[in-house]
């Protein structure tokens, strides 16, 4: 669908792409440890870590369907509408234990009426979750109107902003990090992930080779809305409120770290740990500005400004160097 | 028409004249030093293997690509084109291979895009413009709607869409780039037709093919493109086809289909009652171990239809297929491949190959499973088993974890040949396995499927080419309109008994294949 | 496909081809009006004052916007593109064209102002997508932030209100004739403007042109780049007009005006018929969708239907509309496929 738009040389500067996000990513910590105040502090470190858990556990899905060519803007609304769901059902009486796993698979759910429309009818991913983005936020207004629940049990949303004993360590560190170790084996080293890569590749030759294209999409995007879910829980605990309009407007930050991350819009090319950077870099410019006093309104133009110049900037790289080695060849 | 028989007298500079040209990318050298004249009122052959620069060459001719070096020339002044529009404006009307038409636009304003008759306030003139589209047609002889949508279109109908735009921009020049790939005889004679009355006009024509006896029956000359740069030109009737291949080729070509002798075994594909609504129609076959049977017919006879539905990339809508008396399920290509089906499809880039991914991840992405151990991968059984497939098929290239689409045609077959071959099919389908590729890697090839034949492997082949379909086979099973209609064992295919076949008619004058 | 080896030439199969096109076409219009008239007939049933003058102009004033940026995002949506920037480039012009009439700038260099600005954003994407070949999606995705984020840089947490505008521009605003806001007629001529442009002048067709093969389009020499760039200038100024009827008609302007409008835009497109991978759909569909959504929003509240249902609604109908071409589409090729079979 983005032909247009390929170009070989754009793909090849990927390759490096990833030891270029993980060291901008580096210097930015250690710039802003240095020059912004707090920034370097343990107890800012814990809060950057609680406040990149969202956009970690959804960028590691949103990885794989961006891999596969595909794309799913409904995350945000699918964590607002579970983190309204989990509100009525709260107010309605039901036990945390019982809403956690209901809302995950609400989530699921969710995820696969995406995938139903985009590989049983075969429509365009972007007009799909362009739809729910609107329906699923819509119904978690309807369901909980401009109206929060927060009286939310302590004992659990403490567990979210708290740390292992007294290590300092978040206590959301370690689960996170088993998940994203767990995808990226699952991308890199499993032959789930040589589909993956295939797919997006190109679809046709894909399923031509045996891979289930089709079947393969659909369980990215129930895993997708299952992940939103997870989030839609994690973030109704963690800011002890459940409201319609919750994660509103994330997804662009999730789209933004995978593409700045180096997977490529048209599929089939990326990989993991540059996302993680990516993550990192995104979270951590958006913590320093807050320190820094800049308002949170201006903090969209960064995302917006980093989205537009994570793909930007590989074309140009490469259309530079198209032209440098022409003028060199005319030249010589 | 007496008048317009005669070729007008020959000019003193070449319409156009290329020299020296050459060209990039990266680091391959598709042109290293090329040259061509082209002259009113004469058909000129541009003849090579894949990979000689043709396409290139043709590309700079429309403006699309600007050459490195070299001149370029009309009527004897120096010509430099930035864009496809500067190309267009000198009178270069360029054909490809598969016409590029607009199919939400109407066949009118496919003739006419950019430069619609125009009326009053600069509007656009409809009427003006379907009458004209109208008069291209009859001009023609050919009877289609200008107010049809350009979609749904046969590529014969297609191609004659962008002869009559050629016309319109009164073209001095019409670069046709392997036009008759997906043609019939008949719609082949139909476009001749057009192209030779257009030529009798004093057009200069530049013709791609790889098919050379339409080379000698359209042509007045012929250029041979080698390695990037011109290996000759001459009057179409000072070569013969084989010195042309001679010199394509650039040394001599041993058999180009070997001799066989093979018992065929049992029974190893046997398709009963096969439907595909609209496509084909109650095919019924067997393929034994250790047989060649292709499976023939004119572009759109529902062949590839067939192999689809056999290999279950499409759903069949009634019938049986069985591998070894088994039943395969329908529209799962998995369940195929773990029959032991394997399928070399007829479009090597969009359905064979992953372009941007490694050579590795290609020729090992059918063998992903067999490979891995509880479904985890390690790099080291890959390479293994990449660098063991591709060195047998000789397939030549820089590392494994090179993109797959920077190799040349023939070698990217070679890929996908091997990615299917490491499955160790009993069933081999291969559509078109020869499409595109240079002549000696076509040799290549037929051994290559001779030898697994011998070794027991049943093979099922489609193929357009009439000489590789007679050469091959052991059986040639003839298909038209979506039904096979009759069956040729080896002594009887001939391409007379062919063309009465596929073509449904009792009496066959000179049909070109 | 065809297989006319024995067939003298191709019969013109094409005649019932574009009819059959046509009806599809036309089909889409007339569906778009029959659910306009029933939604109307069914809410005048529950409160015939839904039929009011007052009603009327009212809902005519809120269309007027939507219509106006609906045209805008049909031109961009043929090229294969879209622009998810709309919403704060609208709001980026009523703040600076408010902001220069509040302090005595005379109204047509403020309206000026207003749709300069919106095409400056329209160029910013377009260049961004052409020159950058970032795929607009994500280009437009990035600038909607990026504009809005501006415009929360030059307002701060001001605003401006409508007793810092000229009489005579809040007078036009809210003005009509025959019951029919000024704002509207604007839009609705301006609508037909493009529609003509697009039907009828050669660079409209070129638009159609590359959003149907854009291959095609390099190979036939169309000046892609310039036409890519008009379609997105155009979208652009269209939004800015916008942001001038915004701020007239509502005379209070802060930092979020026309914030997630982009959803609803998109929607009436893709609602009107216009294909959201390009190459087909007209204006007026788009313009038919735009209404069908105002009266939808207009008629919640008569039904006594929660407003907070809208959002919902909107993009269940994204979800209806794209699913309902998909089948139109399947059904014409499947149509095509027997007729051009020989196997019966």
């Amino acid at each position: 669908m983005w032909t247009r738009f390929r170009s070989s040389g754009a793909l090849r500067s990927l390759a490096t792409w990833d030891a270029a996000i993980i060291a901008a990513t580096v210097l930015f910590l250690l710039i802003a440890a240095q020059s912004v105040e707090h920034f370097g502090t343990a107890r800012n470190a814990g809060h950057l870590v609680i406040d990149l858990a969202p956009v970690l556990l959804l960028a590691l899905v949103m990885t794989l369907i961006v891999m596969t060519g595909e794309i799913d803007l409904s995350v945000a609304s699918t964590v607002g509408l579970t983190s309204a769901a989990m509100g009525v059902m709260w107010n309605a009486g039901v036990s945390l234990e019982t809403i956690m796993p209901l809302a995950v698979l609400l989530g699921a759910v969710l995820g696969a009426v995406n995938g139903l429309f985009i590989t049983g009818f075969g429509l365009p991913s972007l007009a799909v979750t362009i739809g729910t983005l609107a329906l699923y936020r819509g119904l978690s207004y309807v369901l909980l109107g401009d109206t929060a629940v927060a009286d939310w049990p302590r004992n659990f949303t403490g567990w979210t902003l708290g740390t292992i004993g007294e290590s300092g360590i978040p206590n959301l560190l370690i689960p996170m990090a088993i998940l994203a170790a767990a995808f990226a084996v699952l991308l890199h080293a499993t032959t789930w992930g040589r589909s993956i890569y295939a797919a997006g590749a190109n679809p046709i030759a894909a399923a031509y080779s045996g891979v289930a294209v089709r079947r393969l999409k659909f369980w990215l995007y129930v895993g997708s809305g299952a992940m939103a879910g997870l989030v839609g829980v994690l973030w109704t605990l963690r800011y002890s409120s459940a409201r319609a309009d919750n994660a509103y407007g994330l997804e662009l930050t999730v789209v933004a770290v995978v593409l700045l991350g180096g997977v490529s819009i048209f599929g089939g090319k990326g990989a993991l740990p540059g996302v993680l950077a990516a993550v990192v870099l995104l979270t951590a410019v958006q913590n320093a500005l807050r320190l820094a006093h800049v308002s949170t309104e201006a903090l969209t133009v960064v995302t917006g400004s980093l989205l537009i110049v994570a793909v930007l900037a590989p074309n140009l790289i490469s259309s530079a160097g198209e032209a440098l080695r022409a003028r060199r060849r005319r030249t010589a | 028409m007496a008048v317009e028989s005669d070729p007008p007298p020959p000019q003193p500079h070449p319409v156009i004249a290329l020299t020296g040209v050459a060209k990039s990318f990266g680091a391959v050298r598709a042109l290293v030093d090329a040259g061509l004249e082209l002259h009113s009122g004469e058909a000129h052959a541009l003849v090579g293997e894949n990979g000689a620069g043709k396409s290139t060459l043709i590309k700079i001719l429309a403006g699309l690509y600007r050459p490195d070096a070299g001149h370029i020339e009309m009527d004897g002044e120096a010509v430099a084109f930035t864009g496809a529009a500067d190309a267009l404006a000198a009178g270069i009307a360029v054909i490809y291979q598969e016409p590029a038409l607009f199919g939400d636009l109407t066949v009118a304003e496919n003739l006419f895009v950019g430069r619609q008759p125009r009326g009053r306030l600069g509007r656009i003139d409809r009427a003006e413009m379907r009458r004209r589209a109208a008069a291209l047609f009859e001009r023609l002889g050919v009877a289609l709607d200008p107010d049809r949508p350009a979609k749904g279109l046969s590529i014969a109908d297609q191609q004659l869409v962008e002869i009559a735009k050629a016309i319109s921009l009164q073209a001095r020049v019409l670069v046709m780039d392997e036009p008759t790939a997906a043609l019939s005889g008949r719609e082949v004679e139909r476009l001749f037709g057009a192209v030779d009355a257009l030529r009798r006009k004093g057009t200069a024509i530049l013709f791609i093919s790889h098919r050379l006896e339409e080379v000698h029956a359209l042509c007045q000359r012929v250029t041979v493109m080698r390695d990037g740069r011109r290996v000759s030109t001459d009057p179409i009737e000072a070569v013969t086809t084989d010195e042309l291949v001679r010199r394509m080729v650039g040394r001599d070509l041993s058999a180009m289909y070997p001799h066989r002798e093979t018992e065929p075994g049992d029974v190893v594909l046997r398709v009963e009652g096969l439907s595909r609504t609209g496509l084909c129609r109650d095919i019924d076959f067997t393929v034994r171990a250790g047989e060649i049977v292709a499976l023939a017919g004119l572009v759109g006879a529902g062949r590839t239809e067939t192999v689809q539905a056999v290999f279950g990339i499409e759903a069949r809508d009634a019938g049986r297929v069985s591998i070894d008396g088994r039943e395969l399920r329908s529209g799962d290509p998995r369940a195929a491949m773990r029959a032991g089906v394997a399928l070399v499809p007829e479009d090597r880039r969009q359905q064979g190959l992953l372009l941007d991914l490694s050579i590795l991840r290609n020729a090992t992405l059918t063998r992903r499973h067999r490979l891995s151990r509880l479904g985890f991968l390690t790099g080291g059984a890959e390479r293994r088993e990449a660098a063991e497939w591709t060195g047998r098929l000789h397939a030549k290239y820089g590392r494994l974890t090179d993109p797959v689409g920077t190799l040349s045609g023939g070698n990217q077959q070679k890929v996908v040949l091997a990615k299917w071959l490491a499955t160790g099919p009993k069933l081999l389908i291969v559509d078109e396995p020869t499409r595109g590729i240079d002549i000696g890697t076509k040799a290549e090839v037929h051994r290559l499927l001779s030898d697994l034949a011998a070794d027991g492997v049943a093979v099922l082949m489609v193929s357009s080419e009439l000489p590789e379909v007679l050469g091959m086979a052991d059986r040639v099973l003839v298909m038209r309109e979506g039904r096979l209609v009759g069956e040729l064992a080896r002594p009887a295919a001939t391409e007379e008994a062919f063309m009465r076949l596929a073509s449904g008619q009792e009496h066959i004058g000179e049909v070109r294949s | 496909m065809t297989t006319v080896a024995d067939a003298p030439d191709q019969t013109p199969s094409a005649g019932t081809g574009s009819t059959a096109l046509d009806l599809i076409l036309r089909f889409r219009a007339l569906g778009l009006l029959l659910a306009l008239a029933a939604l109307i007939v069914i809410t005048a049933s529950v409160n015939p004052r839904f039929l009011g003058a007052q009603s009327i102009r009212d809902l005519l004033f809120a269309a007027a916007v939507t219509v106006l940026l609906a045209a805008g995002m049909t031109v961009v949506v043929l090229t294969r593109g879209i622009d998810l920037s709309v919403g704060s480039t609208l709001g980026l012009s009523a703040y600076l064209t408010a902001t220069a009439l509040s302090s005595g700038t005379p109204v047509p260099l403020a309206l000026l102002v207003g749709i300069g600005a919106g095409a400056a954003c329209g160029a910013v994407n377009g260049a961004i997508v052409h020159f950058g070949k970032v795929p607009p999606l994500v280009a437009t995705l990035g600038t909607l932030y990026v504009f809005r984020g501006i415009v929360y840089f030059t307002a701060g947490g001001s605003r401006v209100n409508a007793s810092d505008l000229p009489r005579g521009f809040l007078d036009f605003g809210s003005g009509a004739v025959l019951g029919v806001p000024y704002l509207f007629i604007i839009s609705a001529l301006v609508l037909a403007a493009v529609a003509v442009f697009l039907s009828d002048y050669r660079a409209g067709r070129d638009l159609y042109a590359l959003g149907s093969n854009p291959e095609a389009a390099r190979q036939t020499g169309l000046p892609a780049g310039r036409r890519l760039m008009t379609a997105y200038v155009l979208c652009g100024a269209l939004a800015g007009l916008g942001g001038v009827l915004y701020a007239a008609r509502f005379g209070t302007v802060d930092a979020s005006a026309g914030y997630g409008m982009e959803l609803n835009i998109v929607a009436a497109v893709v609602v009107g018929g216009v294909a959201i991978f390009g190459g087909s759909g007209t204006v007026l569909g788009a313009g038919l969708g735009a209404l069908l959504l105002t009266v939808i929003s207009n008629a919640l509240p008569v039904l006594r239907i929660d407003q907070f249902w809208q959002q919902a609604i909107v993009g269940a109908l994204i979800l209806a509309a794209i699913a309902l071409d998909r089948l139109v589409g399947l059904r014409a090729a499947r149509a095509l496929r027997r007729k051009a079979s020989h196997v019966d």
